[in-house]
């Protein structure tokens, strides 16, 4: 286990990146470099690939062209210093497990997959419990919480993964004001630490007061950088501003054609 | 109540048994329709195994059918991805033609193999007790069919026993699972290959339609009284072997088809935990919401 | 053979009415299969396929003969019914619509067999041929049967015309409908009582076990033809029609034999076939075409790689040597001695012992092609934001994609530039 990563190397890093859902591109040719111990907003519309470079980052969707590297290392080499927070929409909650179950998965990945969990592991999860404020939930069952509940749930198995990179997909989506602010405090409280954490974000108001860092995305890379710079009207104005025509007319060019999306990934 | 009574109701359970297991994770995983399909696409390869092999008890049997069983899967697949058939039709596509398939060559070959279109629809478990197992030795083991089911039986909490923890997670959330490391694909395939094992060794028993009725009755029943996933599976066990007994003595009673019963009694306990669960249940809501609602107005 | 030409002459009354018979089975249900199928709820079909045993039975019990009346009215009960119960599992519990479809079914069915096997034991000598509504036998539309089901199967035909544009509606967007105000609720009532309607028509002939591969399969059949609904429709009514037909050929051959997964695997082949041979949306086209893109790849390279050879010296129509283009591109030496021969004969490039050179017409696809990568490398990091030196794997692609229309939007967007972002001149057609 690396655990004195360099600080000086990127914590997340995308080269070229082009991902295709059924040969149209959704993200195409993106490039950006993340410090370390930033707190990041992805912000873009419906539709502009957020959570597809968040997915596509892990693993989880084929990528057509290009790389992703964490902390200067592929995916499959650094899975246990990341950590994903799914949508919460995207499980099915009335899966018959209780908020300790959920949490305890979290610790799958140290302890290992077909063996015991061992007391520290519970005790781990306890804390990570505390910390989100659900303790007094651990025995609830999933299907009784509400959608804030359901969140720190989330978070805290994200946290019980003892990660130094962190991917959110809408954590703030559907929850109380509370948990909101439950849960930038614990993001900020993270990142202090020297980890990472990026987010998919939609509120435009809160971008300048949660984020150090925004990576602007509709379908291409708008732009990539620290929110003084990068959260200006102009280059949101452009986010929004609709997809590049020529753009979506070549991405459906090339589901028509079932065209390669690289010349030399000819099948 | 005869022996042979006790090796019916007792190979009705084994089997139920291993059925409700799996079925907890089809209908956690929303994949009870593919099940359905498993189960009636083993047909054909019952068949085939059977015409090569010439007997019903060779591993073959089992090895040939739920390779079938898992090509339903693959095929289901490809036609939805390749095919970009919706999933349903694809589903019900594939399904539908094997088994069509399976019922020519059951007709075609009737005499030639034992097996007619009465063992496909309901199975043949009141004749169980006819067909003994017997050692080189000598030896009465058991209902061959019974002794199949154990094995099976054996082999399916074995696996998830062991696989238990995978299995949860990527029922639950397959996207977190991707990300440690867990394949969802590899467990998913798995579980098919296991439900495909199960069906060919309940055919016998059940016939390839009800067998559905075992797969899915005793699951979606224990998941409406407990939110506890080791639980659930445990209390389709049970509702499974309560299920086979009281299915039997239906059946006595009606004279008629001991599938067709336990499917039945199947229905009924589902009607009764979905009326009266203690947290789920439809009347037991409605009376709770009586007795707690001066409280709540406090 | 013989026995093909006899059925097809129809020369036998009783043939000709069991194939027509088949025939408006088949083809009704093909047609309201399409609707479940559009809207997704072609498992529901099934469902429904295997609950009407049960009702077929109690109509039995209740009449105690095979009076078509009382065991069509038990079908259409038990089939709604069942309907409802996945309706009503699916909104008022926790179980999902397909384990709640995959219980129905099973407990439906578990109860048809339960009764149909008691029944059997009764001794009732009406009963037998009652089980002939599990595989289906086209052999026994005769009489009153026939009648019967051909009354439900025109008032289905006359539901499903007068309410085409609604059902069509309905399927392809609720919300819309809904929007324009239609009333979803009852129309989707209807649709439901079509569909029950349907599957207790068509399991004479297919019977309730492989029921709803007859609403599934001609419509999945259809679908890989056509975009258009009408035509789509029409195509599943034909798909149904031919495999009842064979239905009843199969029951004019073997009179005793199930005609169900006959019908089912002449439907069946019917869509294999469409799946792989359907233009556009058939497999071997989709490969044909991937076939296509890649020769044009290769094509466009070699003529791409020649006009580049001309470049330093503006030489364009000079010959150039295998060795020559293997420096500036690498690739196969026997892949590109073939596509050199192909480019010759399509009148691109003229061949002198080893030399190549383009023809006018092969500069000007070879230009057009360089013309094509340049300018979408500049569209790439002047609107796109992405950096010279990431864009050129993208435009390598994009050369032999883009048409000309497309081609021309860019040039005006980019204001008909000069150079690309790596200083090389963009080469406009001369007038």
């Amino acid at each position: 286990m690396k655990t004195d990563h360099n600080k000086q190397i990127p914590a997340f890093e995308v080269h070229d990146l082009t991902v295709a859902f059924d040969k149209k591109p959704v993200l195409w040719n993106i490039d950006l470099q993340i410090p370390q111990g930033k707190l990041v907003g992805i912000i873009g519309p419906n539709g502009a690939g957020k959570s597809t470079l968040i997915k596509a980052s892990m693993g989880l969707l084929p990528i057509s062209s290009g790389y992703v590297k964490i902390l200067n290392e592929p995916i499959d080499e650094v899975r246990q210093h990341v950590s994903y927070v799914p949508q919460r929409e995207s499980v099915d909650w009335d899966f018959p497990a209780s908020v300790m179950d959920v949490v305890l998965m979290g610790r799958y990945t140290q302890a290992g997959m077909f063996r015991p969990l061992r007391q520290a592991d519970k005790d781990i999860a306890t804390d990570c419990l505390k910390q989100v404020g659900m303790l007094q939930f651990a025995d609830r069952q999933i299907s009784q919480l509400s959608g804030g509940q359901q969140q720190r749930t989330f978070l805290a198995r994200a946290l019980a993964q003892q990660a130094d990179l962190y991917f959110m997909d809408e954590p703030f989506a559907g929850v109380d004001a509370a948990t909101e602010k439950t849960i930038i405090g614990l993001l900020r409280s993270i990142t202090d630490s020297g980890k990472t954490v990026l987010v998919v974000h939609h509120d435009l108001q809160s971008v300048q007061q949660y984020f150090d860092w925004v990576i602007l995305l509709n379908t291409r890379l708008i732009a990539s950088g620290a929110v003084t710079e990068a959260f200006t009207s102009e280059l949101l104005k452009e986010t929004y501003g609709g997809k590049l025509s020529i753009l979506s007319e070549v991405g459906n060019l090339i589901r028509r054609e079932s065209f390669p999306n690289r010349e030399t990934t000819l099948p | 109540m005869s022996i042979n009574d006790w090796y019916i109701i007792l190979t009705a359970s084994v089997v139920s048994a291993s059925c409700a297991i799996l079925g907890c994770f089809l209908v956690l995983r929303k994949m009870a329709m593919v099940g359905d399909a498993i189960s009636h696409a083993v047909l054909p390869g019952i068949v085939i195994a059977f015409l090569i092999s010439g007997s019903r008890d060779s591993l073959i049997m089992v090895a040939g059918a739920s390779a079938i069983g898992l090509l339903t899967t693959f095929i289901i697949e490809f036609l939805h991805r390749r095919g970009r058939l919706q999933s349903d039709a694809a589903i019900g596509v594939t399904f539908t033609s094997l088994f069509a398939a399976g019922v020519i060559l059951v007709s075609a070959f009737t005499g030639k193999i034992d097996l007619d279109q009465d063992c496909v629809l309901y199975g043949e478990i009141a004749y169980v007790p006819l067909d003994l197992f017997i050692t080189d030795g000598g030896t009465i083991v058991g209902p061959r069919a019974l002794i199949i089911g154990v094995v099976v039986l054996l082999f399916i909490s074995g696996f998830v026993w062991i696989g238990f923890r995978p299995l949860a997670l990527t029922t639950f959330d397959p996207a977190y699972a991707g990300t440690i490391g867990v394949s969802a694909a590899l467990w998913h395939y798995l579980l098919m290959g296991s439900v495909s094992v199960t069906t060919v060794a309940s055919f016998e028993s059940v016939g390839a339609i009800l067998v559905v009725a075992l797969l899915i009755g005793p699951a979606t029943t224990s998941y409406l009284l407990t939110d506890n996933l080791k639980i659930m599976i445990l209390l389709s066990v049970l509702t499974g072997i309560i299920a086979s007994a009281g299915g039997y003595f239906l059946a006595v009673r009606m004279d008629g088809s001991i599938a067709g019963a336990i499917a039945s009694v199947n229905g009924v306990l589902f009607l009764l935990a979905m009326l009266f669960s203690p947290r789920h249940g439809l009347i037991t809501k409605k009376i709770g919401r009586k007795i707690s609602a001066p409280v709540q107005s406090e | 053979m013989n026995s093909l030409w006899e059925f097809l002459s129809m020369s036998d009354p009783n043939v000709r009415v069991v194939a027509l018979g088949a025939i408006l089975l088949t083809a009704t249900s093909a047609l309201v299969g399409c609707f479940t199928f559009l809207d997704k709820k072609s498992l529901l079909g099934d469902s429904i396929a295997h609950a009407v045993l049960p009702g077929i039975c109690l109509g039995f019990l209740i009449s105690g003969t095979k009076d078509p009346v009382f065991l069509i009215g038990g079908a259409f009960i038990t089939g709604w019914l069942s309907v409802f119960a996945v309706e009503f599992i699916t909104t008022r519990t926790r179980i999902k619509e397909d384990a709640a479809i995959g219980l129905v079914l099973s407990v439906f069915f578990g109860v048809g067999i339960l009764l149909l096997t008691t029944i059997q034991k009764s001794g009732n000598a009406s009963q037998s041929g009652l089980d002939s509504f599990i595989f289906g036998k086209a052999a026994a539309l005769m009489g009153k049967d026939l009648v019967v089901f051909s009354v439900v199967a025109i008032a289905l035909l006359v539901g499903l015309t007068l309410f085409f544009r609604e059902f069509t509606l309905l399927s392809f967007d609720r919300d819309f409908a809904e929007a324009i105000g239609l009333p979803v609720k009852r129309l989707r009532f209807l649709l439901t009582i079509l569909i029950v309607m349907a599957v207790v028509i068509g399991i004479q002939a297919v019977g309730v076990v492989l029921m709803a591969a007859m609403l599934i399969t001609p419509a999945a059949a259809a679908r890989f033809w056509t975009d258009r609904l009408k035509t789509m429709v029409a195509l599943a009514g034909l798909f149904g029609a031919l495999s009842g037909l064979s239905g009843a050929y199969i029951s004019y051959l073997l009179p005793s034999a199930p005609t169900g997964p006959w019908i089912v695997l002449v439907i069946s082949l019917i869509a294999g076939v469409s799946f792989i041979l359907a233009p556009k949306k058939g497999i071997l086209s989709r490969l044909l075409k991937q076939q296509k893109n890649r020769r044009t790849i290769h094509e466009e390279n070699v003529l791409k790689t020649i006009y580049q050879l001309g470049e330093t010296n503006r030489d364009f129509l000079v010959g150039r040597t295998a060795a020559d283009m293997e420096a500036r591109r690498s690739m196969d030496q026997g892949l590109r001695s073939k596509i050199l021969n192909n480019l010759e004969s399509k009148g691109y490039l003229d061949k002198s012992t080893n030399n190549w050179s383009l023809t006018e017409a092969g500069r000007r696809k070879a230009e057009r092609v360089v013309r094509i990568h340049r300018l979408w490398e500049l569209y790439l990091t002047t609107k796109m934001n992405i950096a010279p030196d990431h864009v050129h794997d993208d435009a390598e692609t994009m050369e032999h994609l883009i048409t000309p229309e497309l081609e021309a939007e860019l040039e005006k967007q980019l204001n008909y530039p000069k150079t690309d972002p790596h200083a090389a001149e963009i080469p406009y057609q001369k007038p």
